[in-house]
């Protein structure tokens, strides 16, 4: 029941936030139709605004985005005149989705086996190494890092493609520049998770009764440590699904990340508004998911 | 189930072994398989648009050109006008009345012919408000074009459009025009397939299979991914296309499009955004980057409409005060040249009218003359530039260079301001500036191109200057049909422009830039507008795919001798 009603509050949430950035990406300076050429006659100006509704009140346009959202219609793109905004995020957004969600995965499958050790092997030399490389990988963005993964692994060794999406070699080196920062950003939480769960009383309890510490640690007290990591999980997850501009530009990935900034760069305000709704879509719902995974890790948690 | 057996189910090594198998085949069914391009371009950002009638972006008009022909091309060597889907033409005595007669032979890539009634179709559509094409001003040297686009002509038949029959088309113009013929080769004057685009709108471009009247057809059109041309065996010259399948890729990363040339995924860059300018030094010594001159100018405006630059004296002042080697020695470092005009060296027909010369001395009396000695009392003034990646980056540099030069030669100050390119263009429409940044890229290869732009009626004029006498020069010299004495109205023309009036200062011509092994690829010609026809484009060694295909590179080998 409390699932459903937060699902339903999804809509007037989303009515808003659509609003919001319907207004906002049309009060910015500039718009979609300045370009370095202006056409022959002002007519021509006259038409394009006419032609995409720009000439109507906010309100109406609003209206009309409305009425082609509910039937799954974003609007034509002002900027891609031949692809609806539809058409851009079918396209794009599951190579997103894909790349996003192998780069999740290899930031949890990274970072939470090196968070557990650097706290289980508190003050010993993998301690050191492991929080090392999370500092490490938190410091160093992607635009750093792609460059020298590509310089030596696709362009000294050749192992890997240097860029594009063409098959599941190509997903190899973009997923390590996007996963490595936050698989520093996860083994730290889950450190600092594991840190604390192992100085609360129940692990001391479970210490005093004898039972083994392998179990203790990875039956009772990994269940408690790992819920901050789940809880950066959801948005975590959602940056992740809707792209990277830096990865997807550096290695010529068609995914979604690159249409959100340049979208709001080239004014192209059916997508902006398209994709801000996609993404704030997402990170509802996602929340939602790290919510339920709550009830199924920490048996306190319950939800009416 | 408690968490404790249920990781215990989860992480089994069987169910371990076959997530990951799933994962590995979902990852697999995710990509296509495709068979490789016989040819890679790598061609600039992703295209706007592939509709010949509403395309302005170099690199759109390239790919446009491959599936849409018009009239007329360009020939691939010199980038002359010749026959395309017209065979021939005649033009009457007083240059007004062009007579176009069509191939009989041509056919869309889905088999039908084309006719005058495609051409008519064609023309009405660019011309047509409901298709707002920036470009529609290209038609109106057509009588009652622009009458019928603003809507004070009704009858079509007023227009200067006419199909005598099936082959032939009469073109009557407003007046002479001498370089007509090279606008019909330009994709808003292309033949479009009236069907597909009656029945699907705006996403016309998305039916397959598409009827080209080009090279080429669409086979895929991914977004930011790729587009696939495939050879139109119906084309009325399709025995000299030389490539099967021709791969265009939308980099907007220099340094992506060098990793991918580097590592031989792509054959060719062709973009001069795409020049990493921090490699310019190496690259530029290589044998596989080519470096010719191109139309286009790189120079800066100045808003006459505004203290202290109402004073062309002022204006002057800057000119002569600008050290144009300094910033192609400095900064470009390519094989741009100092520009002396604004329209530049090699265009048809025309030589420039020599513009000022850097003389620190003389701008400096020019200065003080206009009542700032030494430039005390000089107001705050701004150089406006946007923010870009890539190439662009060196809008700022530019910048940097020209405030240096004038702090040190006149004593003034300029603040720098860089907006994003939106706003820019917006500013500089507005008259929302001081100095700012420009460019030019001819379309056609004739000097109107360039010097049209500063009549008072021109959108792209945006200094606010307006001279009656630049403006009449500009009608005389296009209504002159001797060609010297057109180039000389427009040299008188273009000396108010840069050298008396100076409301524009021109910094270097352009120079364009291609990345190719010369040994590799063929059919690349270079040539003042950049044009380079992917129809003659082929991989040399790798065997050939095309019937026919040695016949084109045999006769454009000895056009080009």
């Amino acid at each position: 029941m409390y699932f459903l009603k937060r699902l339903a509050s999804l809509v007037p949430l989303l009515l808003v936030i659509s609003f919001l950035a319907f207004v906002l990406v049309r009060l910015a300076p500039g718009g979609p139709f300045d370009k370095e050429r202006k056409p022959a006659s002002p007519e021509i100006e006259r038409q394009l605004q006419a032609k995409y509704h720009l000439d109507q009140p906010v309100w109406k346009q609003y209206l009309l985005f409305l009425g082609g959202l509910m039937q799954g219609d974003f609007g034509p793109s002002l900027k891609y005149r031949n692809h609806t905004v539809t058409d851009i995020i079918a396209q794009a957004l599951p190579v997103s989705i894909l790349l996003g969600a192998v780069a999740f995965a290899f930031a949890l499958g990274v970072g939470i086996p090196v968070g557990y050790f650097t706290a289980v092997r508190r003050g010993r030399w993998e301690d050191y190494a492991g929080s090392f490389f999370s500092i490490l990988m938190v410091c160093i963005p992607g635009f750093v890092v792609a460059p020298v993964l590509i310089m030596m692994l696709a362009i000294h060794w050749r192992v890997v493609p240097v860029a594009m999406w063409a098959s599941p070699a190509h997903v190899i080196l973009p997923v390590i520049a996007l996963g490595l920062y936050f698989s520093g950003r996860i083994a730290r939480l889950m450190r600092e998770g594991m840190l604390n769960t192992m100085q609360s009383e129940f692990v001391t309890a479970a210490r005093a009764k004898g039972l083994s510490e392998h179990t203790l640690l990875l039956k009772h007290a990994f269940r408690l440590a790992v819920l901050p990591v789940v809880s950066y999980s959801g948005p975590l997850l959602a940056d992740l699904l809707t792209g990277s501009f830096v990865i997807e530009t550096i290695f010529q990935i068609p995914g979604i990340g690159v249409f959100i900034v340049n979208g709001s760069l080239n004014r192209d305000y059916t997508m902006v508004v398209g994709l801000v709704v996609l993404y704030a879509a997402l990170l509802v719902v996602l929340n939602l998911i790290v919510d339920f995974a709550y009830t199924l890790l920490d048996p306190r948690v319950k939800y009416a | 189930m408690n968490f404790a057996n249920r990781a215990h189910v989860i992480c089994s090594w069987a169910r371990f072994r076959f997530v990951v198998l799933a994962c590995f085949l979902v990852a697999t069914g995710c990509f296509r398989h495709e068979r490789p391009a016989d040819v890679t371009i790598i061609n600039g950002n992703e295209p706007e648009s592939l509709d010949p009638h509403i395309v302005t972006g170099v690199s759109e008009l390239r790919l446009v050109k491959a599936l849409f022909d018009g009239l007329i091309k360009l020939e691939p060597t010199n980038a002359a006008p010749v026959p395309a889907l017209a065979a021939r033409w005649d033009v009457s005595s007083d240059g007004r009345t062009y007579t176009f007669h069509l191939r009989t032979n041509a056919v869309w890539s889905t088999g039908e012919p084309i006719t005058t009634d495609d051409v008519m179709y064609s023309w009405f559509r660019a011309l047509s408000p409901a298709t707002a094409g920036d470009y529609a001003g290209q038609l109106f040297y057509i009588k009652g074009a622009e009458d019928w686009y603003n809507g004070k002509l009704t009858n079509r038949n007023d227009v200067g459009i006419h199909a005598l029959d099936l082959h032939t088309l009469q073109v009557q113009l407003n007046s002479p025009l001498a370089f007509f013929l090279e606008l019909c080769s330009f994709p808003t004057l292309a033949i479009v397939p009236k069907q597909a685009i009656e029945q699907h709108g705006d996403r016309w471009l998305h039916v397959r299979p598409l009827s080209t009247s080009g090279a080429f057809t669409l086979e895929a059109w991914r977004v930011n991914d790729k587009v696939r041309l495939r050879r139109n065996p119906l084309y009325y010259d399709a025995a000299k296309t030389a490539s099967e399948i021709i791969d265009v890729l939308p980099v907007g990363s220099p340094n992506t499009a060098l990793n991918l040339y580097e590592t031989g995924v792509a054959d060719i860059v062709w973009d001069k955004d795409l020049v990493p300018t921090e490699l310019m030094d190496v690259l530029a010594k290589r044998p596989d980057f080519h470096s010719f001159t191109y139309l286009g100018t790189y120079f800066y405006r100045f808003n006459v409409t505004k203290a202290p630059f109402n004073d062309p004296r002022v204006r002057r002042a800057f000119a002569l005060a600008t050290d144009k080697h300094r910033i192609i020695t400095k900064l470009t470092r390519g094989a741009e040249i100092p520009a002396t005009n604004f329209v530049p060296a090699g265009v048809a027909n025309y030589s420039g009218a020599g513009g000022l010369n850097f003389d620190p001395e003389a701008a400096r009396k020019l200065l003080a003359d206009a009542g700032f000695p030494g430039g005390k009392g000089f107001p705050r003034t701004t150089y406006t530039f946007f923010s870009a990646s890539g190439g662009a980056k060196l809008h700022g540099k530019v910048g940097v260079e020209l405030q240096q030069m004038w702090r040190n030669i006149l004593g003034v100050e300029i603040e720098l301001r860089q907006i994003e390119r939106k706003v820019f263009y917006s500013s500089q429409s507005k008259l929302d500036y001081d100095i700012s940044t420009s460019s030019w890229i001819g379309d056609y290869n004739d000097a109107n191109t360039f010097l049209d732009l500063f009549t008072s009626t021109s959108g792209n004029n945006r200094t606010g200057w307006k001279s009656a006498r630049y403006d009449q020069l500009i009608r005389d010299a296009n209504l002159q049909t001797d060609l010297k004495q057109r180039a000389a109205i427009f040299q008188e023309a273009e000396s108010i422009l840069i050298a008396e009036e100076t409301p524009i200062v021109p910094l270097y011509f352009y120079a364009g830039f291609n990345y190719y092994d010369a040994n590799k690829i063929g059919g690349i010609w270079p040539n003042i507008l950049d044009e380079h026809p992917m129809q003659f484009i082929y991989k040399r060694n790798a065997g050939s795919r095309v019937e026919g295909r040695g016949l084109g590179r045999e006769t454009l080998s000895a056009n080009a001798k």
